[in-house]
């Protein structure tokens, strides 16, 4: 085993744009999605036949039939039919943990290139046969005859249910955006700083389509070239109207300020250095660290989408960086409440005493520097195509600037958070 | 004795009635039961900039377990950690639906008038969050004791926010003022939890001053009395009876003590608490070095005395007899004074003992027909204060209740008309009952209180007499 690690070069990234469920996607399948996110990757960085070191990538609404989803489209790609491939699940950090995995590998020296993505649909989501009625079909197909067939067919019900995928917490019975609401009434969160998050995300991700940014991230799919969930003209007062989704009709949360359900995919390509100049591609900034962190949201009541805020002081910690010293800093804005949650914790000295045993505040974040070129509210989040999709920006945005540090944070169902530092 | 107004008023119809002809409408107090938490629902912490006791008592919060709130100042938030309170966190701009047992507030960083607003911006947000029963407390620093003209004319202006929103306060809430010496705060647990706990249900508008005094010792918090020997006379019947009984549940040995024809009824109560019996007239020449010889050879001495025995002789001052006079005054006053000298002279107070005298709203306010009542409550008061240095020089305290309207058998004699009247004239509206002076007693002789000397705290739901 290779006893020296090298570092991980992000060289490219790759999304189709981010659509409403139900819209100009729905009949597009995870397989269709993540395949023209590969497709558009390896084109634009020029690795066409090619025998990649591995793809991961992964859905979190997964069809029964997608069993090796991330194999079957790499097999409907250019990439070389050598390429091996896996799938990752873990809820909405699924696209950033595929990139740590392959970059593990990468720094150990196992593999030299790699590609990790994600996808998720919620348009074309399984329909799951409660257990009941499972059993009879079972009992049916496997039937010898017609006579045991049809035995078993009467034994079917018409009370025997349907499952249709609920959003909700297996443990908890509360959807996310339930489990968000008393986070927000935990820490005290106003309407309106809620509602001047999601502006600022639909207005930053505007401008940065308009000046070009994603020129060399996003590939037009089924007739879509921009997300289509971005409102360009959103401001505060407009947000103000929306009606309370989640806690109540005192709530804060709404529409607005909540992610709305999206199809879509994103990929990104890494490799070693040596790779990278064998294939005439320039990093675009290297992946440094990341730790994940899991919350006990059943037990001891912890906010579900609080895992973040722990992960990133173990991650600080182990790496000697401050929290302010990041030129930018890329939260998934699975909720704006989510986002500001976070950043209270950091600021809070009873949540960094009681909670992450540090002797002072971790301190607050400059909010010019917060998903400059938008974030999830804008955009939309596909679940497992959320990490490559801020991989890809964040690697994107540092080499425009000319260097720098990005920190990037993401929650995911299940109480847990994975977060990342990209150095260029 | 039982309040059938309250009865009547505290169902459907008498409250429908009562609500639209304006008539009070009292709320039926939470009292302590033994093996309750500290409070039944959650505390909010805030503080003005500049606080000295935000920390102490976040620490005391944390360490009486209540679950605690606090604004998301940094200030508060620095000391709530730093007190190792896990504080949630409550925003003044979206309030919520959270409800709160308690309020407490660190007013010692009020400096000057033009702060006191602070009271103003924590207060108005909150207040309608105080559930029934609630409870109130501003904490503040002794106006003597403070650096400035202007610092001590900003902390003497915190009783009259106290006394107002103590009439505020709906459904039983009470409100109070801590006055906490620079050097003392280690010794305000026991008038925090005290104050926010049950047992002080008939307690507000009140200010406690907690000054210098002996170490806190480790105790436990439900048996604080534990190892103790209290002296309580007037044992056999009505508040003395409470005060019997509370001391002993609270873990005191008490020695009660009453007149002979009151000999079956003391037995009877001092069996059932375990404790003994003295059986003496207070008034008899010998009776202060027969209590001092039994007290010392039986027990070691005394922790705590509770100078309770005490008459109502009514008479107008043109129609009263000397008589009537001298002896109530006797009873009440001068048989008090003569039994403290020879406990201090004979050495049998103990180290860090309590003397605790009851007193009356008679004494404060007066009242037609109780001059020579009024007159020996209004003494009891005088021998605390003259008192308090003597007993803070040999480590001991001595303080005062003073009782308002208390259900007993003194008041059920009242002619109706009266005892409503007196029934009603507090922010509580309705009588308080013995274990409310019990509990406070309690309070005092809590060997935690080492802070508390020379107080004066009335048991009258904030009497609306007097001040």
């Amino acid at each position: 085993m290779n006893d020296k690690t090298r570092k991980v070069a992000i060289l490219g990234g790759n999304r189709i744009p981010f659509a409403r469920s139900n819209g100009p996607y729905k009949r597009a399948s995870n397989q269709d999605m993540l395949t023209a996110a590969f497709d558009g990757l390896v084109e634009r960085t020029g690795i066409a036949g090619e025998r990649l070191g591995e793809v991961a990538g992964g859905a979190v609404v997964k069809l029964a039939r997608d069993i090796n989803l991330t194999r079957e489209s790499v097999l409907s790609t250019k990439l070389a039919p050598e390429t091996p491939a896996y799938d990752v699940g873990q809820a909405c950090g699924t696209g950033l943990e595929a990139a740590i995995l392959v970059a593990n590998k990468i720094t150990l020296g196992q593999v030299d290139s790699a590609i990790a993505g994600g996808t998720d649909t919620t348009s074309d989501p399984p329909i799951a046969i409660g257990d009941d009625l499972r059993r009879v079909l079972v009992e049916i197909n496997a039937a010898r005859g017609n006579v045991d067939r049809l035995k078993a067919v009467a034994k079917l019900r018409p009370s025997m249910p349907i499952d249709f995928p609920q959003n909700a917490e297996a443990r908890t019975g509360l959807s996310m955006g339930e489990h968000t609401a008393i986070m927000a009434a935990e820490w005290g969160l106003s309407r309106e700083e809620q509602d001047e998050l999601a502006a600022a995300s639909h207005q930053n991700l505007a401008a940065a389509y308009d000046r070009g940014f994603f020129d060399d991230l996003v590939s037009p799919y089924l007739g879509l070239k921009r997300d289509d969930n971005m409102r360009p003209g959103s401001t505060v007062e407009k947000l103000a109207k929306l009606k309370p989704a989640f806690g109540g009709p005192e709530g804060t949360m709404t529409a607005g300020n909540s992610t709305p359900l999206t199809d879509g995919a994103s990929a990104v390509l890494l490799g070693s250095e040596q790779w990278a100049a064998a294939h005439d591609l320039e990093p675009l900034a290297y992946l440094v660290d990341a730790e994940t962190a899991a919350v006990d949201f059943v037990g001891k009541k912890e906010g579900l989408l609080m895992a973040p805020a722990y992960a990133v002081p173990r991650m600080l910690a182990r790496s000697g960086i401050e929290l302010d010293e990041f030129d930018f800093y890329e939260i998934h804005e699975a909720f704006a409440a989510q986002v500001l949650c976070t950043l209270r914790a950091w600021e809070d000295p009873v949540f960094c005493k009681e909670r992450l045993g540090l002797p002072k505040p971790l301190g607050g974040i400059d909010r010019a520097k917060l998903n400059v070129n938008g974030g999830s509210l804008a955009a939309g989040h596909p679940f497992a195509a959320t990490g490559g999709r801020i991989v890809g920006g964040l690697a994107e945005q540092l080499k425009e600037n000319g260097g720098g540090r990005g920190l990037i944070s993401i929650c995911a169902a299940g109480g847990q958070g994975v977060v990342a530092i990209l150095e260029a | 004795m039982s309040d059938r107004y309250s009865q009547i008023v505290n169902n459907p119809v008498g409250d429908f009635i009562a609500k639209n002809l304006g008539l009070p409408r009292p709320t039926e107090l939470e009292r302590f039961q033994p093996g309750q938490p500290l409070t039944s629902g959650r505390a909010l912490l805030g503080a003005a900039p500049g606080g000295r006791l935000t920390e102490t008592l976040a620490r005391e919060l944390a360490l009486a377990e209540v679950s605690t709130d606090t604004p998301l100042d940094e200030e508060v938030r620095a000391a709530a950690a730093a007190g190792d309170l896990d504080a949630g966190i409550w925003s003044a701009d979206a309030p919520g639906s959270s409800r709160y047992k308690a309020l407490v507030f660190d007013a010692t960083g009020i400096d000057d008038s033009t702060k006191l607003r602070e009271l103003w911006a924590f207060f108005h947000p909150s207040f309608r969050s105080l559930q029934p029963s609630g409870r109130v407390l501003v904490f503040g620093t002794p106006p003597k004791e403070c650096r400035s003209t202007r610092e001590a004319t900003a902390q003497r202006a915190l009783e009259g926010f106290t006394r107002s929103i103590a009439k505020e306060a709906r459904a039983g809430g009470t409100a109070q003022l801590v006055y906490v010496a620079p050097g003392a705060e280690g010794r305000l647990a026991s008038t925090l939890r005290f104050f926010l706990s049950a047992r002080s249900a008939y307690v507000s508008g009140q200010v406690a001053r907690i000054g210098n005094g002996g170490k806190v010792p480790e105790i436990d918090w439900d048996q604080p009395l534990a190892d103790s020997v209290a002296l309580v006379t007037g044992a056999s019947r009505g508040i003395g009876e409470a005060i019997a009984r509370t001391l002993a549940r609270d873990g005191a040995h008490v020695v009660g003590l009453d007149i002979p024809p009151q000999a079956d009824d003391l037995s009877r109560v001092c069996a059932e608490i375990g404790g003994s019996t003295i059986t003496v007239d207070i008034t008899d020449p010998d009776a202060p070095a027969a209590i001092c010889e039994r007290l010392q050879s039986e027990h070691g001495g005394v922790d705590i005395v509770v100078h309770n025995a005490g008459v109502t002789k009514d008479k107008t001052i043109v129609g009263m007899d000397e008589d009537r006079w001298s002896v109530l005054v006797d009873i009440n006053l001068s048989s008090e004074e003569r039994i403290n000298d020879a406990l201090l002279e004979g050495k049998v107070l103990n180290e860090g003992s309590r003397i605790i005298c009851v007193s009356s709203i008679s004494g404060i306010a007066g009242n037609a027909g109780q001059t020579n009542y009024g007159t020996s409550k209004a003494g009891v008061i005088g021998m605390v204060e003259s008192m308090a240095p003597v007993l803070a020089g040999m480590g001991a305290t001595i303080n005062a209740v003073a009782p308002g309207f208390i259900e007993s058998q003194m008041t059920a004699a009242m002619p109706i008309a009266t005892r409503e009247a007196g029934r009603r004239l507090n922010s509580l509206s309705q009588g308080g009952l013995p274990i409310d002076v019990a509990e406070t007693i309690a309070w005092y002789a809590s060997p935690a209180s080492t802070g508390l000397n020379g107080n004066l705290v009335r048991v009258c739901g904030q009497g609306l007499l007097g001040a």
